[in-house]
């Protein structure tokens, strides 16, 4: 800490920090000096353009900006003169006679100041700019104080919006001057929010609030804290908060796609199928009208129905014979007892969520070596790093505040390495934008780890303090020269070497991955890789160093540390580790089944083995979600007995015996989990449509009807009952977070922070080391060939989440990404004859289906990439389920497809 | 039933091509793509060129000269060779005004452009009458643009072809230019640096320097005990400026202020056409000084027979191994008078728009770059040279001489070198011969566009740093431009306002609105002077740089002295 500077305000002697500007110690002193350019957030800088804040300096003519000016020692300061306080007024009355209707904050300004009109003579109003479908542009409102662009630029890093020509004539403008719909505006809305004029406004017209919730989004696994205005039992706007992993940030989603909550086709009664709708693989149900196919039942009927269906089997059969699915969007309570109701009332393990089909393999690996499951530091720690590596992920799409974040270490210095198949936006901040081959990850790193260890550039003494397996491993890796690996990969050798010596010479250096690393049959050891770059560099346990997998739901993260995954309780006690058992049968009081249970697509097998017949679905979609649809399909029509609880009528819930209308995030008390290991409160906002009930109630009630005495009142108690089997939970009590918002797990006492960055002194392993496991260079399971020559992979974009069952009915998303397209290199494009917009059809081993191709110059030629939210055109029937041994994860990353022209 | 609009087009059918085209543009990413031949193009034409940030300006400028405009399509392709996003790329060309921004479809674009100044001294010289005479003379095949002064004044009117400036310009010159395809620089007889070093022991100076005849605080010495002081306007001590640096982290760097563009001023650019190479050792001796381990010359694009010359010259320099201790880059403007204010030059220079940067901090301890930054006039180290070459006594015993640029209403405009403090008075009778024939001395504007207006009752006044303070007025970079009897004082001001609204950044709300504002009132049958008043003030007090500080002097300087006329 630097020393204190001292300098005279209005009069009044006081001590500052060197780095405080004037407006800010005044602020302190209790001076509010107007300000419209500086917005008084976290991340934000005044710019000291618009003059609202000019102060005169004692000794100097012209009147500085207190947002700007920093404090000297000795600066003798008078906000209040005669000076000063006119040309803050003639700012305000300048910028008023340009205006019809003032808005915003700066209307709250001359409200505060007095300023009703202005002597000046004002301009014709120009016309407004509505091509945006979820932003309205009125720049006849515009100050130009440039909130916007720093917003745009500076913060989210999407800079889109920028400053036009010059002078009177200069205006805010998008790209190179066009509608902002034209342009390439991500629509995250900060200049939404920051902009204080309401030059830029929500499209729709904003009313003022019956009430303001603090929630979280529920989106995907960053966690964004935001606050929900309601009106009329609706969300009428979405304003992101400070929470420590967003700063008031928010994307696309989370701002303008909370209007699902009240879409028409939410479940709002209990539906029990009728008897001659039998159950084919193409029913396709419309979800407006499920009468055709379902009938409307009380909740006591349908609780009995469900509930008798599983009784009957667990009778017949066995608990073996059930399953069910839970849910990583729902909230952790949700999740604990969702679990806890299969183990103890369907008495197996057969429980599993969609981690399968995201990190399992990334979580398979990080258990094997450092012991731990979860990341090792918050994203937010790349802002202290010199280097970051981003693979596998499109972090720009599906977790566009992580990517901001990002973007801001860039530009802070940080040098960024981007490693994927698909060119994402990221790759505009790197010299070494790697666009490999699909499939070769394990080339690629091992390449690079060879050039770290040959080289001896890895940090010999994190190695030998923290590691075992070294030798081996450096034994392994010897084989897998730059030059070998190259052609494998597709990248020079010599950029391997470039960018290893950087990843091993790097300060401080933090690894990013997503799906594109955990989606393959090789998931497993692609992150088994990363992780030894990690170690053998000493990257792990400082400030900037890590290993984050990128969590692709709400509350992925806090749904695994819950037990809903079928070999582990909670907080990661195997199921066949006998005195975990033991300690969970008595904490239950309940016998449990000993045996690892089935995983998600273990568990569609087993269906169609006929080992499985009943099964339980909370808020999952395995009918979208999941590899090979056509066989997931075939897999859900078999069940005797099927209950689905969810919000829609899902393509899973076409299957299902019996439906039972749940609630929306916005609608419960909750705690969730985001990708940095942070525990955050979501409030109710909104009472539930028609007879829909909590999750949690229905949970219970299922549960009483099969013989289990549970009588909880809400999720405060579940809370209650997880911090007394979970050590994660440990002092992250529900009072607590009503205080705090947010605690990071592990957390030493209930009055101190949580731990952000783990394992600076060793690893919860048996050893206490990191384990170095080699791993092979294994092909994809089904490589292109004549008769598929194309390579299809596939993933999300930034407006649809998952399977789209909330984005899809969203007005705004849906109305920026209506319709599925294939996207497709333009190289390929040209070669089928068609042109961007023009339907193809694309077939794999697992089926075909017709769909439009879109322009999409980030794809090398012979690759194809197809977003799986779309149900008209489910990415997920041509997709590949064969498994990773260790994570069980389906390679839904690559998969050999044809795609022709239609005739 | 579809309803028939006017040109046939049904509604129904209309909305059916929206449709259409909406989802045509979702079959591709959001935004303009980047168009594949437009991307070539700009890969061949930027061919070696550094792509970073700071050369953003000298790509467009390649860009610009090659095609003639900007379009959209070349601006995207751009934006992505050079890993910038589009908005970067946009918002600074348009903000100068040599970068033309437009799409034009083929054969749209005008084959002709003429430019006409329009400044304070062509206006007085009948730029207005020009421009109707060469739209009855050559029609539609000619776009005619104005422009501010592009720094030729004493030869007003000018008009501008190409890269060709037209002196004393009329239609038949003008005729004749577009006939012949007269549109490259003329090139100046200038002392080149064989004659430099055979006529003025050039660079042997920097010699004595490098060799360490001389040390670093000798020089500062010598131009402190000269007093020399800034000639770009704001006169401030050079030795002090240079003294900043000292104790300062390195790398350093040296900037030339190349950007004359005061109206009325026109030294720089006679000190270039004349000896450039006095400057050039003074540039060296400056950077050799402060240990700058870069150099640049910001040179005012309206000048390109100076960019012509100074790179051959600065190639010689380099190759006679005079500027091993620096590394020289030649930067071109791109028309825009704020990029002359220091730190909006830097900003430029950086490749950005050339917004003035809020001070302190000051340029010395973070200028180009953030690095330590010392920015000198074009003619401040033209004296730095002859002050080391003859000593601060003959400095002082010469009068401390600057270079005054005169021009308007009297009979031998030109640069005038006389020493500091001599009055309007001289300048018109002992150096330019008088006023024209049949015009009587009216009034003059001691320092550009900026200085103020003073009538010919204080033409008794010398000009020099701080003597007009007291009519609230300043001598600046010393642009003398003489009114007479003919001119009305009201339009005069009129055209200095239009001047600093065309060349305000627009950045601060003061000047961008100030300037606008002012404009409409003083287009105002009667002025009214509160509303002037309290303009002018917030203009002055609040506006982040001189320019809009300066702004309101011309309405100022009217109203005090020439009220009854208004």
């Amino acid at each position: 800490m630097s020393e204190a500077i001292t300098l005279t305000i209005d009069g009044q002697e006081v001590e500052a920090a060197p780095d405080e500007t004037i407006w800010q110690v005044a602020e302190r002193l209790g001076t509010k000096i107007p300000h419209l350019c500086l917005r008084d957030a976290v991340d934000y800088q005044g710019d000291g353009n618009c003059r609202a804040c000019v102060v005169e300096v004692e000794g100097e003519r012209a009147l500085s900006a207190s947002c700007i000016r920093k404090v000297e020692s000795g600066l003798v300061v008078q906000t209040q003169s005669e000076k000063a306080s006119k040309a803050r007024d003639m700012v305000f009355e300048l910028l008023l006679a340009d205006q019809k209707e003032p808005d915003g904050e700066f209307n709250n300004w001359l409200e505060k100041m007095n300023i009703s009109e202005s002597r000046y003579p004002g301009k014709d109003a120009e016309p407004t700019d509505g091509s945006h479908p979820a932003i309205a542009v009125d720049l006849n409102k515009c100050i130009q104080c440039k909130l916007c662009i720093q917003a745009c630029r500076d913060i989210q890093g999407n800079d889109v919006i920028g400053m036009a020509a010059r002078g009177s004539h200069s205006l805010i403008s998008f790209d190179m001057g066009e509608g902002m719909g034209d342009s390439t505006c991500v629509a995250c809305g900060e200049c939404v929010q920051v902009c204080p004029t309401g030059a830029l406004l929500p499209a729709d017209k904003l009313e003022i609030p019956d009430k303001k919730v603090d929630s979280v989004c529920p989106y995907c696994g960053v966690g964004c804290q935001v606050t929900f205005h309601v009106k009329d039992n609706a969300i009428i706007n979405v304003e992101g908060r400070n929470g420590p992993a967003n700063h008031n940030r928010l994307c696309v989603k989370g701002r303008f796609g909370m209007d699902y909550v009240s879409n028409d086709q939410r479940l709002t009664v209990p539906l029990i199928r009728k008897d001659d709708v039998p159950k084919t693989v193409e029913i396709d149900v419309d979800p407006s009208d499920p009468f055709k196919h379902f009938r409307i039942a009380t909740w006591e009927e349908a609780l009995d129905r469900a509930a008798q269906g599983f009784k009957e089997i667990l009778a017949f059969q066995g608990g073996g014979a059930l399953a069910g699915f839970g849910s990583a969007k729902g909230s952790n309570e949700e999740a604990y007892l969702f679990q806890k109701l299969i183990r103890t009332g369907f008495k197996t393990n057969n429980v599993d969520h969609c981690t399968r089909l995201c990190h399992a393999s990334s979580v398979a690996a990080l258990l094997e070596t450092i012991g731990s499951s979860a990341v090792t530091a918050p994203f937010i720690s790349c802002l202290d790093s010199d280097l970051i590596v981003v693979i596998g992920a499109h972090p720009t799409s599906n977790h566009p505040v992580a990517a901001s974040f990002i973007k801001n270490a860039v530009d802070k210095g940080a040098e960024l390495i981007v490693i994927d198949p698909r060119r994402n936006s990221l790759a505009k901040y790197t010299d070494h934008f790697l666009q490999f081959t699909p499939g070769s990850d394990v080339a690629l790193l091992n390449a690079l780890l060879n050039v770290i260890v040959e080289e001896e550039l890895y940090d010999q003494q994190y190695v030998e303090a923290n590691t075992e397996g070294f030798d081996d491993f450096a034994a392994h890796i010897r084989n897998f020269t730059p030059d070998k690996m190259a052609p494998l990969c597709g990248i020079e050798a010599d950029e391997l070497r470039i960018v290893a010596r950087k990843v091993a010479n790097a300060g401080a250096a933090m690894i990013f991955w997503g799906m594109g690393i955990a989606q393959h049959t090789h998931g497993t050891d692609n992150a088994r890789c990363l992780i030894a770059l990690a170690l053998i560099c000493g990257q792990i346990g400082r400030p900037g160093t890590g290993l984050h997998p990128l969590r692709g739901q709400n509350n992925v993260q806090g749904a695994s540390d819950a037990g809903l995954i079928p070999m582990m309780y909670p907080d990661y006690k195997k199921v066949t580790d006998q005195e975990a058992q033991e300690k969970f049968e008595s904490y239950w009081e309940a016998e449990l089944d000993s045996e690892t249970g089935l995983t998600v697509v273990e568990i569609i097998q087993a269906i169609l083995a006929n080992e499985i017949s009943g099964m339980y679905v909370m808020g999952e979609n395995p009918a979208m979600s999941d590899p090979d649809s056509h066989h997931t399909r075939e897999a859900l029509a078999k069940l005797d007995h099927l209950v689905v609880q969810d919000i829609f009528l899902t393509e899973t819930a076409n299957y299902a015996d019996v439906i039972l209308p749940a609630s929306a995030w916005p609608e419960k008390d909750g705690t969730v989990t985001n990708t940095d290991r942070r525990v955050q409160l979501g409030r109710k906002a909104l009472d539930m449509p028609g007879e829909a009930k909590q999750d949690l109630w229905i949970i219970q009630e299922i549960g009483k009807r099969l013989g289990l005495d549970w009588n909880y009142e809400g999720p405060k108690e579940v809370h209650q009952e997880m911090q007394g089997c979970m050590a994660s939970m440990k002092h992250i009590g529900w009072e607590r977070l009503e205080q705090e918002d947010a605690v990071t797990y592990p957390v030493d006492s209930d009055d101190e922070p949580g731990h952000e960055v783990l394992f600076g002194n060793g690893f919860p392993t048996p050893s206490g080391r990191g384990k170095l496991v080699p791993a092979e260079v294994l092909p994809a399971d089904e490589l292109p060939d004549q008769e598929y020559p194309m390579i299809l992979t596939t993933g999300r974009i930034l407006e649809h989440w998952h399977t789209g069952a909330m984005t899809r009915r969203a007005t705004n998303l849906d109305q920026i990404e209506p319709e599925a397209y294939l996207h497709l290199s333009p190289n390929d494009i040209k070669n089928l004859g068609v042109e961007p917009g023009e339907a193809v059809r694309i077939t794999t081993r697992r089926g075909s289906l017709e769909i439009a191709v879109r322009h999409a110059p980030n794809i090398p030629a012979g690759l194809v990439f197809m977003p799986f939210c779309f149900s008209e055109a489910a990415a997920n029937i041509l997709t590949n389920p064969a498994l990773d041994p260790y994570g069980k994860i389906a390679e839904v990353k690559f998969a050999a497809a044809r795609i022709e022209k239609i005739s | 039933m579809a309803t028939r609009t006017k040109n046939g087009n049904s509604l129904t059918h209309r909305k059916k091509a929206d449709t259409i085209n909406k989802l045509k543009k979702k079959s591709y990413p959001k935004g303009r793509q980047v168009d594949p031949p437009s991307l070539d193009l700009v890969k061949r034409l930027l061919g070696e060129r550094a792509r970073d940030r700071q050369h953003l300006i000298e790509n467009l400028h390649v860009l610009q000269d090659q095609l003639g405009y900007l379009s959209r399509d070349v601006l995207t392709a751009l934006a992505a060779d050079m890993k910038l996003s589009p908005s970067e790329v946009y918002e600074v060309a348009t903000f100068y005004h040599h970068f033309e921004v437009a799409d034009y479809s083929a054969g749209e674009f005008p084959e002709y452009t003429i430019r006409i100044c329009n400044s304070i001294a062509c206006d007085l010289a009948g730029s207005d009458e020009l421009i109707e005479k060469i739209k009855y003379n050559l029609g539609e095949m000619v776009r005619i643009t104005k422009v501010p002064c592009v720094g030729n004044c004493d030869k007003a009117p000018i008009a501008v072809y190409g890269k060709r400036q037209i002196e004393l310009a009329d239609a038949s010159k003008i005729g004749l230019a577009l006939e012949k395809d007269h549109s490259t620089p003329l090139m100046p007889d200038y002392q080149t640096m064989e004659k430099y070093q055979e006529e003025n022991h050039g660079y042997d100076l920097l010699k004595s320097c490098l060799e360490g005849d001389k040390d670093r605080s000798d020089v500062i010495g010598e131009l402190d005990q000269a007093g020399l002081r800034g000639m770009g306007g704001a006169g401030f001590p050079a030795a002090r400026k240079w003294q900043f640096l000292e104790n300062t982290k390195k790398p350093r760097v040296l900037v030339v202020n190349a950007d004359e563009g005061e109206p009325g001023t026109f030294k720089d650019r006679y000190c270039f056409e004349t000896t450039p190479h006095k400057i050039l050792e003074g540039m060296l001796i400056a950077a050799w000084t402060i240990e700058a381990a870069d150099t640049y010359i910001y040179l005012r694009d309206e000048y390109p027979h100076i960019h012509e010359l100074l790179t051959i010259e600065i190639e010689k320099i380099e190759h006679a191994g005079m500027a091993s201790f620096t590394t020289i880059h030649l930067r071109r403007g791109a028309g825009s008078y704020v990029c002359g204010e220091e730190s909006a030059l830097l900003e430029s220079l950086e490749g950005k728009r050339g917004l003035p940067r809020n001070r302190p901090p000051f340029p010395a301890k973070q200028g180009l770059f953030q690095r330590p930054t010392l920015i000198n006039n074009v003619e401040t180290l033209y004296w730095v040279r002859e002050i080391i070459a003859n000593g601060a006594e003959w400095y002082q015993a010469e009068g401390q001489p600057r270079l005054y640029s005169v021009s308007g209403r009297v009979k031998n405009p030109g640069v005038i070198r006389a020493p500091a403090g001599t009055t309007a008075k001289q300048l018109i009778e002992d150096h330019c011969g008088g006023m024209l024939e049949g015009h009587s001395f009216k009034a003059f504007l001691p320092g550009g566009a900026s200085g103020g207006i003073l009538p010919a009752k204080l033409a008794d006044e010398p000009l020099d740093f701080g003597s007009l303070d007291d009519h609230g007025c300043f001598v600046g970079s010393a642009a003398v431009v003489v009114f007479s009897d003919q001119d009305d004082i009201k339009s005069i001001a009129l055209n200095l306002l239009r001047f600093f609204e065309d060349e305000s950044c627009g950045q601060c709300t003061p000047c961008r609105l100030g300037c606008e504002k002012m404009i409409d009132l003083m287009e105002a049958d009667e002025w009214n002077e509160e509303l002037i008043g309290d303009l002018s003030q917030v203009m002055r007090d609040a506006s982040i740089c001189g320019l809009g500080q300066a702004a309101p002097n011309p309405v100022n300087s009217a109203l005090r002295f020439f009220g009854e006329e208004l």
